[in-house]
């Protein structure tokens, strides 16, 4: 399985990098901003999954959620807004503009593993809806 | 810490809540027992000899309660709900449809996370109920967490663990650090202080739904089928049971019937004529 972790901070992308891997993404890709996401998009073939922060220079997570979201050809990807922002009526926009999920910062690896579980992705390994 | 400092702290687990804890469980007790300690400004062992003396009962009950919280999380196991809400809940709705009543059991509650997702649930996905009599009992042997629970409010850590962001924002409210669960919520919740292995008060009743999830894995086997024993004669004819993923009835109780659905398994109650606890001991 193919992710994209799209942030502005290195820091945070090696994090979530590092997480998704430990669930058993076999290829994670990273953009820094929204522009690059794109880009990347259009060079990956079909990943399953994108972690974006919202607030990045050339072009915001939101704004790379809608555009998205407006593309037939990735209809089966799964979008999650990992950001600091964390207003409700934030949370809101981001779900009407196509958002899967939304986890605030800071977080764990528990919580991004259990959001996971939340959108069905499959051969996530780990996570709290699996049975001891 | 000491070897006869952590068989006391043992003891005294086993004599009040009823757990049996492993003796090679010493790193959980000065886990749980650190932040304590640290209050009083003493280290563990010092905190244990202070909990032993006549005048430690006050310490003594929040050493019982700091090693009886569970773990707990929205959605924790999130099959599982999937199963009560695809399969459990709509054959329960069905079954209560003329009386429009249903009751559900949270045995072990802990801070509220499991009674909340179910409230959620039932709110969100069967509008249905908006005309019924629904009701959550939840319950817990410590006092401390209980008042976390009614309180409902939670951190952001805690809202961002297995908690849908879609319920996040249409079931609570912000409030300064972290959020709180609308009042609608915690009217249909009863939070009640039990201790499983005593008597249960009265205002337990008859239920159609119980979990008791990773709680019976902390007793020893006489333990687990006296307290499955009288969960089962708190269970209406077809109420279901709702076991840890680690969890089972089988060789502790011989009362119940086991039913595989697509998101886990529950228990029903067996034919009360044929039902009598098994004389075997086994290992849940």
């Amino acid at each position: 399985m193919r992710a994209l972790v799209v942030d502005d901070s290195r820091t945070t992308r090696a994090i979530l990098r590092r997480i998704l891997e430990n669930v058993g993404f076999s290829e994670v890709h990273e953009a820094e901003d929204g522009v690059a996401a794109l880009d990347l998009l259009r060079a990956v073939a079909r990943p399953s999954l994108a972690l974006v922060d919202w607030n990045m220079p050339e072009m915001n997570g939101y704004d790379l959620v809608k555009i998205i979201r407006m593309r037939r050809d990735f209809d089966d990807l799964k979008l999650m807004m990992v950001t600091t922002e964390s207003e409700a009526e934030r949370i809101v926009a981001a779900l009407e503009a196509g958002a899967d999920e939304y986890v605030m910062k800071p977080f764990t690896e528990p919580i991004i593993r259990d959001k996971l579980a939340l959108l069905g992705l499959p051969a996530i390994r780990g996570s709290s809806s699996e049975a001891p | 810490m000491s070897p006869d400092r952590l068989r006391y702290v043992r003891d005294l687990l086993r004599e009040r809540a009823g757990i049996v804890l492993d003796a090679d469980k010493g790193y959980l007790v000065e886990a749980r027992l650190g932040p304590l300690a640290g209050e009083q400004g003493l280290d563990i062992d010092a905190f244990v000899d202070r909990m032993r003396a006549p005048l430690g009962t006050a310490l003594r009950d929040r050493c019982v309660e700091a090693l009886t919280t569970n773990e707990t999380s929205f959605f924790r196991d999130v099959a599982v709900y999937r199963m009560l809400e695809a399969e459990v809940l709509p054959r329960l709705l069905t079954a209560r449809a003329g009386a429009r009543r249903l009751r559900i059991w949270s045995a072990a509650c802990s801070t509220g996370q499991e009674p909340y997702t179910l409230a959620m649930i039932l709110e969100q996905r069967f509008p249905q109920l908006r005309d019924w009599s629904w009701e959550i009992l939840a319950t817990d042997l410590s006092r401390e967490v209980l008042a976390k629970a009614e309180a409902g409010f939670f951190t952001q850590l805690e809202v961002n663990r297995g908690l849908p962001a879609s319920l996040l924002v249409r079931c609570f409210a912000k409030e300064g650090n972290g959020w709180r669960i609308q009042d609608r919520f915690r009217r249909r919740i009863a939070f009640r202080q039990l201790n499983l292995t005593q008597p249960w008060p009265s205002h337990v009743g008859t239920m159609d739904l119980v979990l008791l999830r990773n709680v019976l894995i902390y007793f020893d086997v006489p333990t687990k089928r006296r307290i499955l024993e009288r969960v089962r004669g708190r269970m209406n004819d077809d109420a279901c049971l709702v076991l840890g993923g680690a969890e089972t009835t089988m060789n502790v109780h011989d009362g119940f019937e086991r039913e595989r659905l697509a998101g886990g398994t529950v228990y029903r109650r067996r034919d009360a004529a044929t039902a009598t606890a098994t004389r075997r001991v086994g290992v849940a």
